[in-house]
């Protein structure tokens, strides 16, 4: 259940191409919405559509890219969304750990090395599901959840230049 | 397994008015936009819809900001960025608004928010995500936000990553 950052810092470094790196670089920014897009990102980069295409395909199926589509706003979708942390002393850590996954609402957890050593994202059908989904992993688990929710968004843009 | 976050046909929170076409469209790419010429006629040839239909709705939910972008998805580790690093700042509350968006505006921060304190454990309310190389690489760029925040940071720290505990990501309810 739980995965070592260690283990994923072990992954071997792609070895990319040229043409692979312009492509990561370019697509990462979003596809132009117009007809034939791969051709208009094609012509941009001096490429076929089909070395598009035929790359993209590749570093899907190499684990390079994990998802090629469209990036959805959660916050704008009309549910709830938050993030929140927890302080765990380390012999209930195991438990909590598996009593927090347990709840469908939350959808990423990390272990981070902190005093707050637990943090997740909730993302519930409704606004108000949030503050129920909270009051119930603090029923479950017995220890207090620190909401965090966003006040103000200054930027979301992942973007890893190769 | 799932987590769901429901679509209704009522309004989202910036008014846009999301209709039943969209929320078939949003399920039919979850997985990501068909890798073909004309991706909009494939979804359209699944949902039966036009090309034309399908390309004016995706273009309608990025601009109302439902979809952020039609993008790739590294994963950072393969890349070589494998620390990641929230780094978390206790800003004076009269300087946030304008600081943030310095913040934002640097390009090796992919997350910027303002979140609540939660005094007196959790003294910090600007975050912002960093991604590097190697630790000294985020702690160079924690060094580089600090620079820009001046006076207004009391004080600062940065969060590394030790496990993924859990990862499903966002979904939709079909």
């Amino acid at each position: 259940m739980s995965a070592t950052i260690e283990s994923r810092r072990q992954a071997p470094v792609a070895d990319l191409s040229p043409v692979e790196k312009v492509l990561i670089n370019r697509l990462q920014h979003g596809l132009p919405l117009v007809p034939h897009p791969y051709a208009a990102v094609a012509e941009e980069l001096n490429l076929s559509e089909q070395q598009v295409l035929s790359t993209v395909k590749n570093l899907l199926a190499e684990g390079v890219l994990t998802r090629f589509g469209p990036m959805f706003h959660a916050g704008e979708l009309g549910g709830g969304l938050t993030l929140a942390a927890m302080r765990i002393p380390e012999v209930d850590f195991e438990r909590v750990t598996e009593q927090v996954n347990s709840f469908d609402e939350v959808a990423h957890n990390y272990r981070r090395e902190h005093d707050l050593n637990m943090w997740f994202v909730l993302a519930t059908e409704t606004q108000g599901a949030i503050e129920n989904t909270i009051g119930a992993i603090e029923e479950t688990t017995g220890y207090p959840v620190y909401n965090m929710p966003k006040e103000q968004e200054f930027h979301v843009h992942l973007h890893f230049p190769v | 397994m799932s987590t769901s976050t429901s679509l209704s046909d009522t309004e989202t929170q910036n008014g846009f008015a999301m209709t039943e076409r969209d929320r078939e469209l949003i399920l039919a790419t979850q997985a990501g936009l068909p890798l073909v010429s004309d991706p909009w006629a494939e979804l359209g040839k699944q949902l039966d819809m036009n090309a034309a239909e399908v390309l004016a709705r995706f273009q309608a939910m990025q601009q109302a900001g439902v979809i952020r972008r039609v993008a790739a998805v590294p994963d950072h580790y393969r890349l070589g960025y494998r620390y990641n690093g929230m780094t978390v700042w206790d800003l004076a509350d009269d300087r946030i608004a304008e600081l943030g968006v310095a913040i934002g505006e640097l390009p090796f921060v992919s997350h910027c928010y303002r979140r609540p304190r939660h005094l007196p454990y959790w003294s910090f309310n600007l975050f912002a995500m960093v991604h590097g190389t190697t630790r000294e690489e985020v702690e160079d760029k924690a060094a580089q936000i600090r620079a820009v925040l001046g006076d207004a940071c009391q004080q600062h720290t940065i969060l590394y990553s030790s496990a993924i505990l859990k990862k499903t990501g966002l979904r939709l309810r079909k």
